[in-house]
């Protein structure tokens, strides 16, 4: 669901529609009744591949040790403008 | 706006609302704030499970649907959250009994809204509930086979107009008491659900007490109807909190795993508290002669509901028990051929889609 123009989609919650037509609909009669949404996408559950949290510390390592990809990790000396 | 999740963090309203919708809010805020708090990831490869369950539950951090969990933290979970969902789905019946007879075009609009927020509130936690492995319609046989229950409260009728605003006001405020600590409840999926279900909550808190209050500040006659309706509503509304602490059963392994925050009756005394003084502005008067202030305790000290006729009702001797799930099972056997032509429609369509392939 894209909540307002600008904002990027987010998961809103899940449903039950035997065709994406169908999953549209209900998708905006349970998720929408009070404006929430300005553009609705719907998956279905099966063609969504996902990383397991067991694997986490495993699979999303080889981010945890490149601090050096964050601005804070650099000194700027004193005095230094628009960097 | 209502029930929206997923709002800028920084969008904060004009003023912060207080009470139990402030309270809600917080859960949100917690909620957001334990994640980015943002604990390391999975489990060691050679940690115990179990430890590092309890682990994140005691950080106040979210059990989500793909982690390991112990086996009666998921039963318990399933139990809970189906019951929930099913209350939701019967509890449509008893307003929806007075959608055809509201007294106005602007009262219908609004009681039609309502118990359409219903149906959708049930249709959230189903999909909570489906998180934990089990399915819709293995969940919906249940409550058909009697299997699983519903909240007592919806075996009672709906007698009167007056009783549409009992409810929303009574009814719906207990519930709200109720549900606003599983906003923070250790379950991630049951958690956030509950926010929404509580945001939209509010409304009907609200469209009830108005009912009550343009009746109360009626005729002499629809005052009597108000508290009438307030007369028949009170004690099966205070019996919605369950038993007394001493006889529940599955309190204390629930407020270790975080499902439950409060005890039922530190809820129910909550829910008088908050009563006396809206009922006073109600212009109504809530049917217990020992209803009075304890200094204290700095509470009300309140006649307890009969709890005899909670466990008669609860097992299947209610009002209105047999006429809810009769209603229930047609209205399912009926839907049938919509649910078989939506799926025969997308089965040719597919069809159709490969042919031209």
């Amino acid at each position: 669901m894209r909540a307002r123009r600008g904002l990027s989609h987010t998961h809103v919650g899940s449903l039950h529609a035997p065709d994406a037509e169908l999953a549209l609909r209900n998708a905006r009669d349970l998720y929408t009744r009070r404006q929430e949404g300005v553009s609705i996408w719907v998956v279905p559950a099966g063609a969504i591949t996902a990383s397991s949290p067991d694997e986490k510390d495993a699979f999303f390592d080889p981010a945890a040790d490149k601090v050096y990809r964050h601005p804070t990790f650099y000194e700027v000396p004193d005095g230094v403008a628009h960097l | 706006m209502y029930g929206n999740d997923f709002s800028a963090p920084n969008s904060a309203p004009d003023e912060a609302p207080g009470g139990l919708l402030g309270e809600v809010e917080a859960a949100e805020a917690e909620l957001r704030a334990a994640a980015a708090r943002g604990r390391r990831g999975g489990p060691a490869p050679d940690e115990d499970l179990a430890a590092y369950f309890a682990e994140v539950v005691d950080a106040e951090q979210k059990i989500e649907p793909r982690d390991w969990m112990p086996d009666a933290y998921r039963r318990t979970l399933i139990r809970q959250i189906a019951q929930h969902a099913h209350s939701e789905i019967i509890g449509m019946q008893p307003e929806g009994n007075w959608i055809s007879r509201a007294p106005s075009l602007k009262r219908k609009a609004i009681l039609l809204a309502k118990v359409q927020d219903e149906a959708g509130h049930g249709l959230y936690l189903y999909a909570a509930a489906e998180t934990l492995g089990i399915s819709r319609d293995e969940l919906v046989q249940l409550l058909l086979d009697g299997r699983q229950k519903y909240s007592s409260i919806f075996n009672y009728p709906t007698l009167s107009w007056a009783d549409v605003g009992a409810i929303g006001w009574l009814v719906d405020g207990a519930a709200i008491v109720n549900q606003v600590p599983l906003c923070r409840c250790s379950y991630g999926p049951y958690a956030r659900a509950m926010i929404r279900v509580c945001k939209e909550e509010s409304f009907h808190q609200r469209q009830g007490y108005e009912i009550l209050h343009t009746l109360a500040h009626g005729t002499p006659e629809q005052h009597a109807m108000a508290q009438d309706a307030v007369d028949r509503w009170w004690y099966p509304s205070l019996a919605m909190f369950g038993p007394p602490d001493g006889d529940s059963t599955h309190s204390t392994q629930s407020m270790a795993w975080k499902i439950k925050r409060f005890s039922n009756d530190d809820l129910r005394q909550r829910f008088v508290d908050m009563c006396v003084q809206q009922a006073e502005i109600l212009g109504v008067r809530i049917p217990d002669d020992d209803l009075r202030w304890n200094d204290e305790r700095q509470a009300y000290d309140y006649t307890q509901p009969d709890y005899d006729e909670l466990m008669r009702v609860i097992s299947g001797d209610g009002p209105c028990n047999r006429e809810r799930m009769a209603h229930r099972r047609a209205a399912h056997a009926d839907g049938s051929w919509v649910r078989e032509a939506a799926a025969a429609y997308a089965a040719k369509r597919t069809n159709k889609e490969k042919v031209a392939a």
